[in-house]
């Protein structure tokens, strides 16, 4: 039943409308985000596509102080650092995103295990503006 | 249980260009240069029309060096053409991944003489677009929308792991001045220069010009200096990073009955495992490379060894914290020593352990692609005791090379023994 709701660019279509998406194995109930065609529990292909609650914690992070070109047209620089982090959802898979509204000016006290929720960003003005998946202190 | 390989297999010869920053070379010149040398080192000399198979290890060089076709271009200027020639892409791992291929080529019987290569000539490039050029290892879809950069990666990796072992983050300086100590003795390194040697050359840059010389007690204080060592991703600096580095080199491979037309001291390659992983955030732990501790117990079984027989390894130290990660997924420490075993000296030369006695990809540099096969030419050196003031003492049996591609999508493991 692999079907467009499970290709691939479905979960940044999905991030447009402020939905944050993966998918459950109908066999063996496994819980992959982003969306998977096949099961890589059980190799099934039976995949429904389900909508996360956005709720989890801070697995890892880091402070960004040297940018991609993409987050230095963002406004992004060493002055102007951003957190990019692993969050582990409450369902259970972790996911890769910006963490926004958190103090920079000392890394040290942002705390790996502190409660999250997901929000979504704009990044870039006009025509190339863009909408991503982020999460932000719950 | 891993299969033995079908046939034997012996290196008879390495090479390497200097490691650095090229702006007159392309990466023909630095291959040429590695391949005149592996040919200088082969005791009994060889043929190049003895050569049957080409194993290129290159990342981008669509992106540094807008080309791509890589092996066949290679082939035609060192000479070997029409020899069929392959380039193996899987990012910073490339080099160690062509390496197992022609390990392969010859255990199967298809060839018996083969030329492994790796070659990157990256600082063609504005620093913000090699940034981006290497960004094309990650998952492009899931993990740099996120916002992720290399550096960044490896920081998350970091604090994941000191946060598991509550770990002294100086672990993390410790590396890389043990690492410079090594590069140091290394003529071909890009930074031949220990941290001390760097703390100096810079206070001399600063009288030079007549400003004020910047003073620090130790090493470590220059490292936690913010404005010698700025951060780039948290909680990595700097100095915890590789650099950006143009640089090739060559292997000869040859399959074991024929080593001895070849030299009276080949070493043989008698463990080689790789494995694959998918993007960081799906890992069950994200304090360890999962395919770098399956690629080695592949190679481990194949060789019949186990990490107490390893004499010393060169590991992808692609960043500090990789190298505390590499020498727990080898084995050569328990889960959350390994950053203790580099605060307390073991991973030095004249430790347990000796780990990077080259330099590392730290201070020897990264030509990404040349990286994996570049860890050979140490091996080799070591081995056969050419290793100048950084040679290890005693009797080396066994080395281990550990290349990485990603943060550890790709993982190669290599294992070489010297028997006479």
């Amino acid at each position: 039943m692999t079907d467009h709701a499970l290709h691939s660019k479905a979960f940044h279509e999905a991030i447009e409308e402020d939905l944050l998406i993966g998918s459950r194995c109908l066999v063996c109930g496994n819980i992959s985000v982003p969306q998977r065609q096949i099961c890589p529990n059980c190799h099934s292909d039976q995949m429904e596509r389900i909508q996360m609650n956005g709720i989890g914690t801070l697995a890892t992070f880091t402070v960004i102080y040297v940018p991609p070109t993409s987050m230095a047209d963002a406004g992004y620089n060493a002055k102007n650092p951003y957190c990019v982090g692993i969050v582990a959802l409450q369902e259970g898979p972790r996911i890769s995103a910006q963490i926004v509204g958190l103090d920079l000016s000392d890394p040290a006290t942002i705390k790996i295990g502190m409660p999250l929720k997901q929000t979504f960003v704009v990044r870039g003005e006009g025509e190339s503006a863009k909408k991503f998946l982020a999460f932000e202190p719950a | 249980m891993a299969k033995k390989l079908s046939r034997g297999v012996a290196v008879v010869g390495v090479g390497m260009s200097k490691f650095g920053v090229f702006p007159e070379k392309t990466s023909r010149d630095l291959f040429v240069e590695a391949f005149q040398e592996l040919r200088q080192s082969v005791q009994k000399g060889f043929d190049p029309r003895d050569i049957e198979a080409f194993y290129m290890g290159n990342f981008t060089s669509d992106c540094f060096e807008n080309q791509a076709h890589l092996a066949p271009i290679m082939a035609s200027w060192v000479g070997i053409s029409p020899v069929e020639s392959t380039r193996i892409e899987d990012a910073c791992a490339s080099g160690g991944v062509a390496l197992r291929q022609g390990v392969l080529a010859i255990a199967s019987g298809e060839a018996d003489v083969v030329l492994v290569g790796g070659l990157e000539k990256m600082t063609d490039l504005p620093g913000a677009k090699v940034t981006d050029a290497l960004a094309l290892a990650a998952d492009s879809l899931f993990e740099i929308p996120a916002g992720f950069t290399f550096p960044g990666f490896y920081a998350a990796m970091a604090t994941a792991y000191l946060d598991r072992y509550q770990a002294d983050p100086d672990a993390l300086l410790r590396v890389g001045i043990k690492n410079h100590e090594n590069g140091g003795l290394n003529e071909k390194a890009q930074f031949n220069q220990s941290i001390k040697d760097v703390m100096i050359s810079k206070q001399r840059k600063a009288a030079q010009k007549g400003l004020p010389i910047p003073e620090w007690a130790d090493e470590m204080a220059f490292l936690k200096d913010p404005k010698a060592n700025p951060m780039i991703a948290w909680p990595l600096r700097l100095f915890d990073c590789s650099p950006v580095s143009d640089g090739a080199a060559a292997v000869l491979l040859v399959s074991e009955e024929m080593a001895a037309k070849f030299t009276d001291e080949p070493i043989f390659v008698v463990g080689s495992g790789q494995a694959s992983d998918g993007a960081l955030a799906e890992r069950a732990s994200l304090s360890e490379v999962p395919a770098a501790a399956k690629a080695s117990k592949h190679a481990y079984e194949m060789a019949g060894l186990t990490p107490d027989d390893i004499d010393f390894a060169e590991v992808h130290d692609c960043f500090t914290i990789a190298e505390i990660m590499a020498i727990e997924d080898l084995g050569f420490f328990p889960r959350g020593e390994g950053w203790k075993a580099a605060m307390n000296g073991q991973t030095a030369r004249d430790g347990s352990h000796p780990i990077n006695t080259s330099g590392g990809l730290k201070s020897k540099g990264h030509p990404v692609g040349a990286s994996g096969v570049g860890q050979v030419v140490e091996v080799w050196k070591q081995m056969h005791g050419l290793a100048g003031e950084r040679q290890l003492r005693g009797n080396l049996r066994h080395a281990l090379t550990h290349n990485v591609g990603g943060t550890g999508q790709t993982c190669v493991v290599h294992i070489f023994e010297k028997r006479n």
